[in-house]
């Protein structure tokens, strides 16, 4: 192989070190579900439509101040489920800033209104109203996005998709959802058992054609192996009794708590929907 | 096995084979195979890689079907139609299981406990007997502390015990396992095999493919040697260990390096039961 020699890191070093870093955040997530905080504690159905409730109001509010207190609230939530900041931080708030800040970027220049600012060099005018629609539009994705990553970090993954039932999301779409976050782990344990083969046996760095030639080489390979597991896994369902109808068990119990959480979740919402209109 | 024969005398096998050939596109897997399992035996099919246990076991447990040939499960036809059929099909799932020899194939669902409650859920247990009958096989199984756990978190030796156990929870009378000790720790290794022993007393019919030769006697009271798509030589453990020829003509049995404690370094037979 013609390597070249250089100081970056290579493709395959960039390539297996996101597959390890896809594993870590999952792994992440499944250990933060099982601390023992707020949002851990209950029923999974209560907390995906206890979310739900807060989120749509985020979504629809007038109100700036109720945006904020949902905020507020999403944040009391992380501190009470022992969820890290500094993972919240990075994970979502930076993140949500840096992609809908690209989005709201026009809106003060464009959205007519109140001028309070001129551009010196380039003479364009910054709008009261347009700074208002593009705070709003972050704050919100904001509020939402923290919401919805509280889910997911506080709850298993397997049971956010078995929550979705209470939703009346069809139990074959939850099953394939279930395989794929299943079958997912060992395909990326397989690309990545097959990037760190090829980098124990090369020295230096490839050229962007070989580049090219390992990651199609590579996609193929992967793809053969997984439609032989495909096979290999429906001939283990059939085995089992499987006759094309899925069923799942459902061992959810509400209690005391999820019933109070649940309460609490529907006064905040019909609360920010009336102060929001 | 609790069948009772209606014209009064043995039973019919567990299986039956006859002249039974499977290809793989120019690859002949079964060359026109002959092969009786009575119920209630613990049967070891023996044979290297590629001799075409494997496919034996999907044939018998009715994933795949032979070009020519027949195939008789208590003493009715195992084809295509017939497993199609409601009654015959739902029937068969229940009394017959299969652990895969790559348990990754078989742990399918997100959980541990979803993954032992599937097989009940296909067959439509009621749900509390689903529940009590999974505590009771994790329990058996010595894995209840799984239960939640994702199938990609656990060992090798977890994963093959998590696939017996979404097996044993159907309590099947016909047990098929796929080289089960295969890729496995010595104490994984140990448990499957106390497992495979402690079966004997239970009347199922177990039928386990292996080439671990160190283990047949314990696991089998009787054995198949496969070589090339067909069955070399059937017998007791006993008769077939003691077959050097066959198990070296078989590929069972090859001579390797050997370290002694004294330093020394000779060739001899790998057929690890002999003492120094």
């Amino acid at each position: 192989m013609g390597a070249k020699h250089s100081g970056k890191r290579g493709f395959l070093e960039r390539t297996t070190s996101s597959f390890v870093d896809a594993m870590e955040h999952a792994f992440y997530a499944e250990r933060t579900a099982r601390v023992d905080g707020l949002l851990q504690r209950i029923d999974p159905r209560v907390k995906l439509v206890g979310i739900l409730a807060l989120v749509v109001p985020a979504a629809a509010s007038h109100s700036f101040a109720v945006i904020l207190g949902l905020f507020a609230i999403a944040v009391v939530l992380a501190a009470l489920s022992h969820v890290s900041f500094g993972v919240l931080l990075k994970r979502v708030w930076i993140a949500v800033l840096l992609f809908t800040g690209v989005i709201a970027l026009p809106a003060p220049f464009v959205t007519p209104g109140k001028v309070v600012y001129h551009l010196p060099w380039l003479g364009w005018s910054v709008t009261a109203q347009g700074l208002t629609s593009a705070g709003y539009l972050v704050l919100r994705v904001e509020t939402a996005a923290t919401l919805c990553v509280l889910l997911v970090l506080t709850t298993p993954w397997t049971h956010v998709l078995k929550a979705l039932r209470v939703l009346r999301v069809p139990a074959v779409l939850v099953t394939i959802l279930g395989m794929t976050y299943r079958y997912l782990f060992l395909v990326l344990q397989s690309a990545h058992d097959m990037f760190e083969s090829r980098r124990s046996r090369m020295i230096g760095e490839l050229t962007a054609s070989e580049r090219r030639r390992v990651a199609a080489s590579s996609a193929g390979v992967l793809m053969s192996k997984t439609f032989d597991l495909s096979n290999d896994v429906y001939e283990a369902m059939l085995s089992r009794g499987y006759r094309g109808e899925v069923a799942i068990l459902d061992e959810f119990r509400i209690g005391r708590l999820d019933w109070a959480m649940l309460s609490a979740f529907a006064l905040v919402s019909i609360a920010a929907f009336w102060l929001g209109r | 096995m609790n069948q009772i024969n209606p014209n009064g005398g043995a039973p019919p096998p567990a299986f039956e084979l006859s002249d039974v050939t499977y290809r793989y596109r120019e690859v002949t897997a079964l060359n026109h195979l002959d092969l009786t399992v009575n119920a209630g035996r613990r049967a070891a099919l023996l044979g290297a890689n590629g001799s075409g246990k494997s496919t034996l076991l999907r044939i018998l447990n009715g994933l795949c079907f032979p070009d020519e040939g027949t195939v008789r499960f208590c003493g009715k036809p195992l084809t295509e139609e017939s497993i199609q059929n409601d009654g015959f099909g739902f029937d068969f799932r229940r009394r017959v299981g299969l652990v895969f020899q790559n348990p990754d194939v078989q742990l399918f669902s997100p959980t541990v406990f979803d993954e032992v409650a599937f097989g009940p859920l296909q067959l439509r247990w009621p749900p509390d007997q689903i529940r009590r009958k999974i505590t009771e096989t994790l329990e058996m199984l010595e894995i209840t502390h799984l239960k939640d756990r994702s199938p990609h978190h656990l060992s090798t030796g977890e994963k093959k015990r998590v696939a017996l156990a979404s097996i044993l929870i159907l309590d099947p009378e016909i047990l098929l396992l796929d080289e089960p000790t295969a890729a496995l720790d010595p104490k994984s290794a140990s448990h499957m095999i106390d497992f495979l022993v402690r079966a004997k007393d239970s009347g199922k019919t177990v039928i386990t493919t292996t080439h671990d030769l160190d283990i047949v006697e314990d696991i089998a009271d009787e054995c198949f040697v496969f070589h090339e798509g067909r069955i070399a030589a059937g017998g007791t453990p006993a008769e077939i260990l003691s077959d050097e020829a066959l198990l070296r003509t078989t590929g069972l049995m090859h001579s390797h390096l050997h370290v002694h404690k004294s330093g020394q370094v000779h060739a001899h037979s790998h057929l690890h039961r002999h003492e120094h």
